[in-house]
């Protein structure tokens, strides 16, 4: 258990006879981005109150920086820090007051508070509108003051709910940023997102949650990888060689327009390799030769067997 | 009190102290009643006594009502904008959450209360009452705030919207009116006059009224404490109940 930031096996939530959670086993190794990924309502939110213990679940077992998120609450609870999907923050006070307000609720000493205070609003650009009040900031203001109030008192493992959801593209990068930021400096992260794009980006490894159920689980790569669709693409000089490639791989389909032929396999190393001593046994020269794997609107599309409900960006 | 219901508490000023509504409704919206019922309405009722000796104790009820409503969309507020999950991550004890709205709604109703009585001076109140009496009367106000901002904190926590909020309040805000506070109950119709001869607000503002009078009636004192206390016990237990059950 060591190693591992948070670790949950077969929790279950309903409500009612609603089934949110059914089953879920996650294991989140220290200092890795942890991104749970599905549409509306797959239950995203669900998991992470359960895992900040905000929330009970009806079965199943989940610790949280080595502690029971059921019965030992104060202890994962100084371990963690939340930013939920909706900036949780005071809007009749300044962005300095408001990081002040969880510095001094966090008990951290006044020359302390002041310190980390300055830094955080350094750090994510608010130093400007500092003493401005929060409901006058923007929505991507307020999720970076929302996250700056987070990280008061430097948790351990943080959870990030849809950190981006409604931001603009450029708030996006900055919050992704903000977020590369922080791994770097050893933080456990454990986003819920439902763009594919912003997984891909983040995620050491991801998993896909549709109807309360996991029902794919690996790095970026693996999920593409478990996707129908992998192929190399390899394009020749002549249709000389084009016509003895299509010989070898009887499988592949010709692109004759373009000398080209796209050669179904995993895009894995190995298979990569094979392919590459075919050629080589056969002497046929490939001008150019790339692996296409399909992304990850392809691969919810194949996993869930619905589409991804949101639009990524 | 904990370092953190001190913190909430400072937050809940601020809160305040940024919202000139809410002071508006709080201080102004009596005093406004006040002029209106003593200038315009007054000579019309008959009630014994100069009507501003007679309204200033049912008015210091509307001060305390007024800015109920404040209190109950500022608890709601925290419930819905997600800043409790927050506060409850950070392992903020319920206590700290609950206490720094009700000593606020308290401190500002207080404030209202001492605003109402010197305009009330300032329009020629002159009561009889001496120091033993005045202590008296701020104790019974006191409880009557506590009382009423625990209930309101407790209405704040059970509506759903920041709205319904705001409006549950409203019946506590009417109150005053169905009371002795404006015209002596006896002169209401049929139905109207029993409820406000039972009611709560009722034996607060004649138990006030009797004091500030130098007649103080110890049966409507005690009626007032009793309320009071029933009050702040339910609206105490279902704050505490519904605050469980939400967060």
């Amino acid at each position: 258990m060591s190693n591992s930031a948070i670790a949950a096996s077969g929790l279950r939530k309903a409500y009612g006879d609603k089934v949110v959670l059914d089953g879920i086993d996650l294991d989140v190794p220290v200092g890795t981005v942890f991104s749970l990924l599905g549409p509306n309502g797959a239950g995203k939110t669900t998991t992470v109150n359960v895992l900040t213990t905000l929330l009970k679940a009806d079965a199943g077992t989940a610790f949280v920086a080595g502690h029971d998120v059921a019965t030992e609450t104060k202890a994962v609870r100084a371990a963690i820090g939340v930013t939920g999907q909706f900036a949780a923050v005071d809007e009749l006070l300044s962005g300095q007051e408001n990081l002040q307000l969880v510095a001094d609720l966090k008990h951290v000493g006044p020359r302390m508070s002041k310190r980390i205070i300055t830094d955080l609003l350094e750090r994510f650009d608010l130093t400007e509108s500092a003493q401005k009040l929060v409901s006058t900031y923007s929505g991507g203001m307020r999720r970076k003051l929302d996250l700056a109030m987070t990280l008061v008192g430097n948790p351990q493992i943080i959870f990030l709910d849809e950190p981006t959801t409604g931001l603009d593209p450029r708030s996006r990068r900055t919050m992704w940023d903000i977020v590369r930021g922080l791994v770097a400096d050893g933080t456990t992260i454990f986003l819920t997102t439902q763009y594919l794009d912003e997984a891909d980006q983040l995620a050491n490894r991801i998993a896909v949650l549709d109807q309360g159920r996991l029902v794919a689980q690996g790095t970026p790569e693996e999920l593409k990888r478990q996707v129908p669709g992998s192929h190399v693409r390899l394009r020749f000089a002549s249709v000389h060689e084009l016509d003895a490639a299509a010989r070898v791989f009887p499988d592949a389909t010709r692109d004759d327009e373009n000398l080209a032929l796209r050669v179904p396999g995993d895009g894995g190393v190995k298979s990569l390799q094979a392919l590459l001593g075919r050629l080589n046994e056969y002497s046929i020269d490939a001008e150019e030769l790339s692996v296409h794997t399909p992304d990850l609107d392809d691969v919810f599309l194949a996993l869930t067997g619905h589409a991804n409900t949101e639009v990524s960006a | 009190m904990s370092a953190d219901s001190l913190t909430m508490l400072r937050r809940n000023f601020k809160h305040t102290a940024r919202n000139p509504v809410t002071v508006f409704n709080a201080v102004l919206m009596p005093i406004v009643m006040m002029l209106m019922f003593v200038y315009i309405l007054g000579n019309a009722f008959s009630v014994g006594v100069k009507y501003i000796d007679y309204a200033t104790p049912g008015m210091i009820l509307l001060a305390i009502t007024y800015g109920l409503s404040a209190t109950a969309t500022e608890v709601n507020s925290d419930m819905t904008t997600g800043l409790i999950n927050r506060l409850r991550v950070m392992d903020v004890s319920r206590g700290a959450v609950l206490t720094g709205h009700v000593v606020v709604t308290m401190l500002r109703t207080l404030l209202s209360i001492a605003a109402i009585i010197g305009v009330a001076f300032g329009l020629g109140f002159r009561p009889a009452a001496g120091f033993g009496d005045w202590a008296a009367v701020i104790g019974i106000l006191v409880a009557a705030c506590f009382a009423t901002s625990w209930l309101t904190v407790a209405l704040g926590l059970a509506a759903k919207t920041v709205q319904s909020a705001g409006l549950a309040t409203v019946p506590l805000i009417m109150l005053p009116f169905f009371s002795s506070a404006i015209v002596p109950a006896d002169k209401m119709g049929q139905g109207v006059r029993q409820f406000a001869e039972y009611q709560p607000f009722t034996p607060v503002i004649e138990s006030i009224r009797g004091l500030l009078d130098g007649a103080p009636s110890a049966g409507y004192t005690a009626a007032a404490l009793g309320w009071c206390a029933g009050i702040a016990i339910v609206g105490y237990v279902w704050a505490v109940a519904t605050f469980r059950k939400r967060v």
